[in-house]
């Protein structure tokens, strides 16, 4: 039951994450995996401030999550594990191979990435990575809430930006 | 009013997720007419740098030193709070409603508009067997 949704979202913590997925999916931990964020005292109050007390945060690195990757799949509540963007969790993945659905959750524009939907924006080069997961067996999905329907890989590839 | 007696006139984004804040701009425009000292900041389609970036200009181009949000973990505050880290004089206001907006629009200090929005939450229930 535990970790059940694990998501690229380049807010990281936020709205969507807190209020959204956590009260309808009771959400009982998140996983916060960024390199510089975990070295952060700073960087982690700010994220922890606007989580509800009920909630616990953990802060990894890519290191320490794939280390700790066991431990949080035993925890009985749900969890959502985070990274802000594709190149952490590939980096993640290929050290921590249980995990074997991704979904992307919110990546915005940036020059040089493509409006794929009204949430997702990308770049050749992240696109490639996303193929990449999805050609090592990791289930690729774009999803910015849960009201709204999982889109696979290739629908969310395939979009100008209006889904 | 503030606790010198003189009205807060400083300026205040109002920042937050969709039409949060221009909704919540136009009701005070609606209920007071003094909506001129606020600015709405949309969050919508923006990345995290994005949003800390157009704030800074909203800052610099108004001279607003308040900014209130919608969620505590919302995006808008996660940005409010890293530019108020380099600027002491920055007062970052979550969680915000109708009621703190109109009682800082009619004159008062940040702080009394919080209270303000706080003690107007309320469960009316009707009593059973009415």
């Amino acid at each position: 039951m535990a970790l059940d949704l694990v998501r690229i979202d380049d807010r990281l913590i936020h709205g969507q994450v807190v209020v959204g997925w956590g009260q309808p999916c009771e959400i009982g931990f998140l996983v916060l995996v960024d390199d510089a964020v975990a070295e952060s005292e700073w960087e982690q109050e700010l994220y922890r401030m606007g989580v509800p007390p009920e909630m616990d945060v953990f802060f990894d690195s890519v290191e320490s999550a794939a280390r700790r990757i066991g431990a949080y799949r035993e925890d009985r509540r749900v969890g959502m594990l985070l990274t802000g963007d594709i190149e952490t969790m590939e980096r993640l993945i290929k050290a921590a191979p249980s995990i074997r659905a991704v979904t992307v959750g919110g990546i915005h524009h940036k020059p040089g990435r493509v409006a794929r939907l009204r949430y997702v924006f990308l770049t050749p080069a992240e696109e490639a990575k996303l193929r990449g997961l999805m050609a090592a067996g990791v289930v690729v999905t774009a999803q910015d809430v849960p009201a709204s329907a999982p889109l696979s890989l290739e629908d969310l590839l395939a979009g100008d930006g209006t889904g | 009013m503030s606790e010198a007696g003189a009205a807060d006139a400083r300026k205040a984004i109002v920042a937050g997720h969709g039409a949060f804040a221009e909704g919540a701009l136009s009701a005070v425009a609606q209920i007071t007419g003094l909506q001129e000292r606020f600015i709405a900041f949309s969050n919508a389609g923006l990345g995290p740098g994005e949003i800390e970036t157009r704030l800074r200009e909203v800052l610099a181009t108004t001279g607003a030193t308040i900014i209130f949000t919608d969620l505590p973990a919302g995006s808008c505050t996660i940005a409010a709070r890293r530019i108020a880290k380099e600027r002491p004089d920055l007062v970052v206001v979550t969680g915000v409603a109708l009621p703190t907006l109109l009682s800082f629009a009619c004159g008062s200090d940040v702080a009394a508009a919080v209270e303000q929005g706080r003690k107007s939450m309320h469960v009316l229930e009707v009593p059973r067997g009415t």
